[in-house]
């Protein structure tokens, strides 16, 4: 910290400014935290046979891939100052949906059949979010009611797919999606990757981020410039069921396995902390999509180490909370500047002046 | 009057904003039992040196004295404490609560059982009477009255506290003529009690008419301060700006010139377009390169037909035929399509997208009809943005501000260039030039009679009779919601022929108001937000 350009002094605390940094910091703060415990906990192992990468790192990638898709809806969701507590229950429809579905087909190596379902499992999340979309956009109910009808519903519905079992099947290709490896990454992590680039880029490079933001801080001032809210919104809501069903494969491959009750079990939750935690703001006209992927990657992380450390899992959810409002506090402008004011520090040439002028005031 | 000593004495007072240095070294003073109004075109520095006395905003330079100690205020309610009360320019009430609970709101009359709401009713009464409304019922919801009225109650909650200095910023934007003077007789009674009045009104008239020392900002330089009395208008107006008249002038004379040109068909001729509980059906037409002005008072329609016209709300009956073709206006969307561009009186609510950029906002309108798919790229945003900050003339002249740090003025401009980005064939103006000043005023209606010029059908909708009356071909007169005549503009049209239009059509009962409505509050006078006027 002792930089001496003041240039210096002010990007690093405009950079401390921006929420996604202290989620990469607390992301690195964890992995220490981690490291401490067991030296060789970053240690990337390189499988001789087929030259895959395997260690803690690689396990946190591959346990963020669902968090990072759900999250990139959800922050398109939110920008728009709405919000989707379906996309847990969509998790678990799309994993129903595959599952049952390979199983009937009963084919343990058919490309075809993994493709069916794949296609099938993203058309129903885009129905489900449309749903939700529809009634938000045209019928006026709010997101947050709209969207927790719909988390019990994809519930239930999933529940009806299966019949209530934890539907079990074989397939070689979709069994891939969640344990093979390109590059020696494994593929989750590079299909979530990409996807979130992609739509960051779309969004990016047409008008949608402008259109949305615009919704979120004043939809009547753009209704009147000539943004059609509905079809935006609507757009929005499927996306983030799109997403929410192709985590929802993920969590279902990798033990071909789907478990109705717990698949995508308070993943909204993860979301939408993932959200905030990137600088997103719950009452709309804020979006930050790289910094939802960053958050995506702390909640993974903190997951990760929860184990790790050997915390009780009853202890878990409070331990997980802990470590997320600490975050939010230091993000805080005001928590900051209280801080900043109880023990200055004389390197840093603005703050003598802040202090100034509030004992002054 | 100078003879006691100032209650509040700002001296070189300084703020500077980041690239902008929004106060630099002014003087103000408030004395007791004093009108003092604070003057300056939008961006002076008006609501800045308000916000620095009530401390929203941190002083950099320059002292605060308040009955000769020096004081640095961290808020309103700090201020407030200190006697110092605000009302601002739109009315800060919670309108889902009582007219009693809204003035009481903060220091009720508390008793054993928490709040004693009785007495607090009683302490409300008392307050209102104070200013001269004790027949409101402090019991009925503050949503009832109209915003006159509403703002008659802010100040109530002012005074409340027993303020020794009360501000208001821009009181009389939202009201008509008759609202004013019972504002006014109210300001006068607080004047008499020896309460310190800082005024802020773009209404040169009333500015005269209520006050006794005008200090005046220019760029947030101090230009000087002066008794109203020894200070022609043409004189202030001057000072303000700093060049005179002449392009107000010039602009009278060139409508006047060329008014008489449009005789072919209409591009835009609605008929017996109308809207339950809005607006009677009314047939309007509008030419190519005509400015047709809507008069009225607030509540008489004006707006909601211009409503219609764009497709902000939908017309139960009439049809609309453009260029001769039948139109469907459904939609903001359907206007848009059809090269309609609307420019609401809304600016906060339906108008400016605060958190986005001067550019975003310019922009918002063009993308939203080519879609998001057909984002324009940086440079043709860049050309289309740099246009219209350089015609309407923009300050600051950075497309990357956020619009909501722009002054009201600014904000419509932006506005107006959103609009005129569309090239839109019809263009309804609803009060562009509310609550900006003279300079900017006279710029947004130089715009609008070129435009005219280029062939554009505008719709001119203001309060100012004298600006529509000024700027407009043919004035469309509307009353209790209801078109009542057309005046064909020329030399001898007066702003007041369209008032003694309005005054003499009398002949109606008026329509059925609520029953729950004030008795004493003229149908005429009503605001827009009262509902009960069913279609007769």
């Amino acid at each position: 910290m002792n930089a001496s350009t003041p240039t210096l002094t002010a990007r690093l605390t405009e950079l401390l400014r921006k929420p996604f940094v202290w989620g990469v910091l607390a992301i690195l703060l964890l992995l220490v935290v981690n490291l401490l415990k067991d030296p060789s906990y970053l240690a990337i192992r390189v499988n001789p046979t087929n030259g895959n990468l395997a260690g803690n790192v690689l396990d946190i990638l591959r346990a963020s891939a669902p968090i990072v898709l759900v999250a990139t809806g959800m922050s398109l969701v939110i920008a728009t100052a709405g919000i989707d507590l379906s996309v847990g229950s969509v998790m678990a429809v799309a994993g129903a949906t595959s599952m049952q579905y390979l199983q009937s087909a009963d084919a343990a190596s058919s490309m075809s059949a993994a493709l069916t379902a794949m296609a099938m499992s993203i058309a129903l999340g885009a129905v489900l979010g449309m749903v939700s979309g529809a009634l938000v956009a045209y019928v006026g109910l709010q997101p947050f009611i709209t969207t927790l009808v719909m988390m019990l519903a994809g519930r239930g519905l999933a529940k009806v797919i299966t019949s209530g079992q934890n539907t079990t099947a074989t397939n070689e290709q979709f069994r891939w999606l969640a344990n093979g490896y390109v590059g020696g990454f494994p593929v989750v992590f590079l299909l979530a990757l990409v996807i979130a680039i992609l739509i960051m880029l779309v969004v990016r490079r047409s008008a949608l981020g402008m259109m949305i933001l615009s919704i979120g801080i004043n939809p009547r001032a753009s209704r009147m410039a000539g943004i059609k809210p509905a079809g935006l919104l609507i757009t929005v809501y499927a996306l983030s069921g799109v997403l929410a069903a192709i985590a929802g494969m993920f969590a279902v491959s990798s033990v071909m396995t789907v478990d109705v009750s717990q698949t995508g079990y308070q993943m909204e939750m993860d979301a939408i902390l993932a959200v905030v935690v990137g600088g997103g703001s719950l009452a709309g006209g804020k979006l930050s999509m790289g910094g939802a992927v960053v958050g995506a990657l702390l909640i993974a992380t903190l997951d990760k180490t929860v184990v790790f450390l050997g915390v009780p899992s009853s202890a878990t959810p409070a331990f997980k909370a802990t470590v997320i409002l600490v975050l939010f506090l230091l993000q805080a402008d005001n928590v900051r500047g209280l801080l900043r004011s109880r023990r200055p520090r004389p390197t840093l040439p603005t703050e003598p002046v802040d202090t100034k002028v509030s004992v002054a005031a | 009057m100078a003879e006691s000593p100032p209650v509040v004495e700002m001296t070189g007072i300084s703020i500077e904003f980041p690239g902008v240095k929004a106060l630099d070294g002014v003087d103000f003073r408030l004395f007791p039992g004093e009108v003092h109004s604070l003057m300056g075109e939008n961006g002076a520095g008006k609501s800045t040196l308000i916000k620095a006395l009530t401390g929203v905003y941190k002083i950099d330079s320059g002292t605060v004295k308040v009955r000769d100690a020096e004081r640095r205020f961290h808020g309103t309610a700090d201020a407030q404490a200190a006697g110092i009360s605000t009302v601002y320019q739109e009315v800060n009430l919670c309108t889902n609560l009582t007219i009693g609970e809204n003035v009481m709101l903060g220091h009720e009359v508390r008793g054993p059982l928490g709040i004693n709401r009785r007495a607090t009713f009683r302490a409300a009464t008392e307050a209102l009477r104070k200013l001269g409304i004790g027949h409101l019922d402090p019991r009925a919801p503050l949503s009832s009255i109209s915003i006159a009225m509403q703002q008659l109650v802010a100040i109530s909650r002012a005074m409340a506290t027993d303020s020794t200095v009360l501000i208001l910023d821009e009181p009389t934007s939202s009201l008509d003529a008759a609202e004013v003077d019972q504002l006014f007789g109210v300001i006068r009674r607080l004047r008499a009690e020896g309460v310190a009045i800082l005024f802020v009104s773009h209404f040169l008239d009333q500015v005269y008419a209520i006050s006794d020392r005008i200090t005046v900002l220019r760029n947030g330089r101090y230009e000087g301060e002066f008794l109203t009395r020894d200070l022609p208008r043409g004189r202030l107006i001057a000072t303000m700006i700093g060049k005179d008249l002449e392009a107000l002038a010039s602009l009278e004379s060139s409508r006047e010139a060329r008014h008489t040109e449009t005789t072919d068909e209409p591009l835009l001729k609605a008929d017996g377009i109308g809207r339950k509980g809005s607006i009677e059906p009314t047939d309007v037409s509008v030419h190519r390169g005509e400015v047709v002005g809507f008069a009225g008072l607030l509540g008489s329609g004006r707006t909601e037909l211009a409503r219609l016209l764009y497709g902000a709300d939908r017309a139960d009956t009439g049809t609309i035929t453009l260029d001769g073709k039948k139109v469907a206006l459904t939609s903001p969307v359907s206007g848009l399509d059809n090269r309609i561009a609307f420019s609401t009186e809304n600016r906060r609510d339906e108008g400016i997208v605060g958190d986005l950029t001067v550019r975003e906002n310019v922009v918002l309108a063009v993308q939203a009809k080519r879609g998001w798919a057909r984002p324009l790229s940086r440079r043709e945003q860049d050309e289309i943005v740099q246009k219209y900050i350089a015609a309407l003339n923009i300050r600051p002249a950075n497309p990357n501000m956020l619009a909501a740090n722009l002054s009201g003025g600014n904000q419509q401009k932006v506005l107006l260039g959103r609009w005129l980005a569309t090239q839109p064939q019809v263009l309804i103006l609803d009060e562009p030039t509310r609550g900006i000043d003279v300079g900017a005023k006279a710029e947004i209606q130089d715009s609008v009679a070129k435009l005219a010029d280029d062939g554009v059908a505008v719709v001119f909708i203001s309060s100012e009779l004298e600006e529509v009356v000024r700027i407009s071909d043919r004035v469309l007169v509307l009353k209790d919601r209801a078109k009542i005549g057309e005046i064909v503009n020329g030399p001898e049209v007066t702003a007041q022929m369209v008032v003694e239009l309005i005054a003499a059509h009398h002949e109606e009962p008026l329509p059925d108001g609520d029953p729950t409505d004030d008795p004493t509050t003229d149908g005429a006078l009503r605001a827009p937000t009262t509902e009960g006027a069913s279609a007769a």
